[in-house]
């Protein structure tokens, strides 16, 4: 078989050039193909071709859908929008009276800009908004290194947010200078103070009987229930002490400024409301189980408008002759106690996803209840329901503007009452108010979204 | 020996202070749980009732029979003037419960057509409905229906103009003018007729789950089905002679007339609530089509099942399982949402009662009270329904 290269008419003595592959298995063509065209192309039954034909349809209506919408933002706010103006002659058309040309349909932004300072601030005074300020910088500054996993002083940042900021903001915004009446003795804040010493001493004689009843020594409780009724006293000092700052009634308050302030009141009170009840929840005493269930079932079982009319009518009359509470501070009741029920089914999910042998391993080692939820399993469940949480925080975010039918100016309220000045109005004003609106929601419930998808990302431990 | 030996731990038993014992402790703190419960109750109780006496109010449900004296422009029911706050309840609730009932339609139909988009292999599909569903979900649903109520739908023609739709009727500002069936007699005929076509479905099945399992021989269900649900309806319409006509609107120099008004806050209602409620349901079917994992359907293929039975037989009852419950909470969402009619003035039960009326009478606490239960009762409802579809859809497992 020597001869065998004498057969073979041709052999190719160098390789060739790699060819470009066809158009339809790579680049461009190929995405469209595989991404797009694949899923309606197909005829070769019946079925088969109904599928397509529908696939046709959706898409063409999908892109259809997504070219009206798009090209309506973007003529709306950004090739017809009036960024500068000084009133409504601006943002009018000729017939309307305003400079504008026939047909004319854009975003007023020159509106948004002049109310721009209500929209955040509400009726809050001109001079004393570097107050509102304040508090916002200290809470983003809390709040980021929160939020950033690899930053240190989680601990210390904690106790900042939960502690000193509300302590911070509640006298910034208010301005201190609280007034307590005591009940009993005197009157004034010193009468109070009398008082609360009298209440801490009974108390802590309480804890130290406790102690002496269950056969430890009685005075490391008479101390740690001092130093905590000293910490509640410190807090009411503060907020009591005059700093000289202007009283700002809640009533001026709006725009932003409330929105963040329900949306956060309500997420800090729920939480820990949420924790206790989840915890009662699971309980085995039938009581304490019964009684949470009742409560979480029934603010979950009714729409939070309800909870507002009722927290704005019917609170009132809840309590004694004498006592009210400003309309903010019924809101705010209202919303806390509704979101609690949300938050303790949130953290409920969490205890019920933790094994059963973490439980047992912390009973092992002789912690009793209390320690071993602090130590093993509150700080495991609650991690696991960190998206959980800030999903009802965004669910509550959203929830504010409720409060603009019982009366309160949020930010969405604050725009909507914008509508009734004649100054800026025009046909294009609403449309605009809106616009922005929903803009600033959404910047705020998509991000917090995101931060929750990452967070569980994160957290994912699975394979 | 174990009697023996408990018996002697029980007696060298340390005396510890019973206080120390679990159970007593929680026995303490649970008299103490209900005695601040009792007293805070009755403190609400006593308070509320010092301050109705100190504002004059009376207490007590026989407002109910008093009359109520405005109008109602959309009733469902029988309603005048002269009706008692009673019928302004049921007024208000069959409102609440008629845009709940088309809400949940249309969000069901909007959730699953754009859940199933974001899983498809499209990209232009799978993409416009991933952009639908972070736009719209992040967005509060009031200002959504602001944006309809407000923005979009007061760019409609105004009142004496209208747009003509064709058959659908005509659209102005002022609401939606369709034609209006009217029911003579022996309308109720095809009613009936539609009752024993659904029963007569439902026994076929049987029937025909039973053959199949016993001789294996298959019977078409679900065109029979269709056939008997709709064909039986049909034919009484056609034996009673034409019951069902239809009341068209006409254009009139004052806008349209005649035909079935579709009010503006009802339209406007219904979008927001149905396309917000939309973009949670899309999420809840993806999650549960994308839970029953690639496993059950290459092992349905192995077992000679074609696609169409694999997914009826095997992804889409998994995929159920773990779409329900959520599902149901949605149903339960968009109804309580639906009181946010009452920034638009839609009548519902939260407007009707627990605001005009309220604002009528001043009778907070029943009214309210009323309202508040009524939601309950419903949530309530509702939950236990999904709690006994739980335990029959559970999983059983050893």
């Amino acid at each position: 078989m020597a001869n065998d290269n004498q057969n073979v008419a041709f052999v190719r003595s160098e390789m060739l050039e790699e060819s470009v592959p066809p158009n339809r298995t790579s680049g461009v063509v190929k995405w469209v193909w595989d991404n797009v065209l694949e899923s309606m192309t197909n005829f070769q039954t019946i079925p088969a071709s109904i599928i397509s034909i529908l696939m046709i349809i959706l898409t063409f209506g999908a892109a259809y859908l997504a070219y009206i919408f798009v090209s309506f933002i973007l003529s709306f706010a950004i090739i017809n929008g009036v960024w500068d103006g000084v009133d409504r002659t601006a943002c009018a058309t000729l017939v309307q009276g305003g400079v504008q040309p026939d047909n004319w349909f854009g975003a007023c932004w020159a509106y948004v800009d002049a109310y721009l300072g209500q929209f955040i601030y509400g009726r809050y005074p001109l001079d004393e908004r570097w107050r509102v300020n304040i508090v916002f910088l200290l809470f983003i500054g809390g709040l980021v290194p929160m939020l950033v996993p690899s930053a240190p002083y989680k601990r210390e940042n904690i106790i900042f947010m939960a502690i000193v900021f509300p302590l911070v903001a509640l006298i910034l915004l208010t301005g201190g200078n609280l007034d307590f009446e005591p009940r009993f003795i005197g009157s004034g804040k010193l009468g109070y103070a009398v008082e609360f010493v009298i209440f801490s001493l009974i108390v802590a004689g309480l804890a130290a009987a406790w102690a002496k009843g269950t056969a430890s020594e009685p005075m490391p409780a008479f101390k740690s229930a001092l130093i905590v009724m000293g910490v509640i006293g410190a807090v009411f000092l503060t907020v009591a002490v005059p700093f000289g700052l202007e009283h700002v009634e809640t009533e001026v308050w709006g725009g932003l400024l409330m929105t963040l302030v329900i949306a956060i009141t309500g997420i800090a009170v729920s939480l820990p409301l949420g924790i206790v009840l989840a915890l009662g929840r699971r309980s085995e005493m039938p009581v304490a189980r019964a009684a949470c269930v009742v409560f979480i079932e029934f603010w979950r079982g009714v729409p939070l408008i309800t909870v507002l009319f009722m927290s704005s009518v019917m609170l009132p009359l809840f309590l004694p002759e004498g006592v009210s509470f400003d309309k903010l501070l019924r809101a705010l009741i209202g919303v806390a106690l509704f979101s609690s029920a949300y938050m303790a089914e949130v953290v409920r999910g969490g205890l019920q996803a933790i094994p059963k042998g973490q439980y047992e391993g912390a009973m092992a080692v002789g912690l009793n209840f209390w320690q071993s939820m602090r130590m093993i399993i509150l700080p495991q469940a609650l991690k696991l329901v960190i998206p959980g949480i800030v999903n009802t925080f965004i669910g509550l975010f959203k929830d504010t503007t409720l409060v603009l039918i019982i009366g309160l100016f949020d930010f969405l309220g604050m725009i909507q009452s914008s509508f009734t000045d004649s100054t800026w109005s025009s046909p294009v004003q609403s449309l605009t108010g809106y616009m922005f609106a929903a803009f600033v929601y959404w910047v705020f419930c998509f991000s917090m979204s995101r931060y929750s998808i990452y967070t569980e990302r994160r957290l994912h431990t699975g394979h | 020996m174990a009697v023996s030996e408990s018996a002697v731990i029980a007696a060298e038993k340390p005396s510890v202070s019973i206080l120390n014992d679990q159970k007593v402790r929680g026995q303490i703190f649970q008299v103490i749980l209900v005695i601040a419960l009792v007293w805070l109750g009755w403190s609400i109780v006593a308070n509320t009732a010092a301050n109705l006496r100190a504002q004059g109010l009376p207490f007590g449900f026989d407002i109910l029979k008093d009359t109520a004296g405005f109008s109602i422009n959309q009733t469902l029911i029988e309603y005048s003037e002269t009706s008692s706050y009673g019928r302004v309840y049921f007024v208000g609730l069959i409102n609440t419960l008629l845009i709940a009932g088309v809400g949940i339609i249309f969000a069901t139909l909007l959730g699953f057509l754009i859940g199933v988009s974001r899983l498809s292999s499209n990209w232009v599909i799978s993409r416009v409905a991933y952009v639908y569903i972070e736009v719209v979900r992040n967005i509060p649903l009031l200002l959504q229906i602001f944006i309809w109520y407000f923005g979009v739908l007061r760019l409609l023609p105004q009142k004496r103009e209208a747009a003509d739709l064709g058959i659908f009727g005509f659209l102005n500002v002022a609401g939606l003018y369709l034609p209006k069936p009217i029911f003579e007699v022996g309308s109720s005929w095809i009613f009936y007729a539609f009752i024993i076509g659904v029963a007569l479905a439902i026994g076929i099945r049987k029937w025909a789950v039973k053959r199949q399992f016993e001789t294996g021989q298959q019977f078409p269900v679900f065109w029979t089905a269709v056939g008997l649900i709709l064909g039986l309806p049909l034919l009484a319409y056609l034996v009673t002679g034409l019951p069902i006509a239809l009341e068209y609107p006409t254009a009139g120099n004052f806008g349209p007339r005649g035909g079935l008004r579709v009010f503006p806050e009802f339209i406007a209602l219904l979008l927001a609530l149905s396309m917000y409620t939309a973009s949670f349901i899309a999420e809840i079917v993806r999650a549960g089509i994308m839970a029953v994992s690639g496993g059950q359907t290459e092992a349905a293929y192995s077992l000679g099942l074609r696609a169409n039975p694999t997914l009826r037989l095997v992804v889409i009852p998994q995929a159920m399982r773990v779409i329900i419950p959520p599902l149901t909470s949605q149903y339960l969402n968009l109804t309580k949402n639906s009181s946010l009619a009452v920034a638009i003035a839609y009548q519902d039960l939260v407007s009707v009662f627990a605001g005009t009326a309220l604002n009528q009478t001043g009778r907070a606490v029943e009214l309210i009270l009323i309202t508040m239960l009524t939601y309950l009762v419903i949530s309530l409802l509702t939950a236990s329904f999904m709690n006994w579809y739980n335990r029959r859809m559970a999983l059983v497992e050893r």
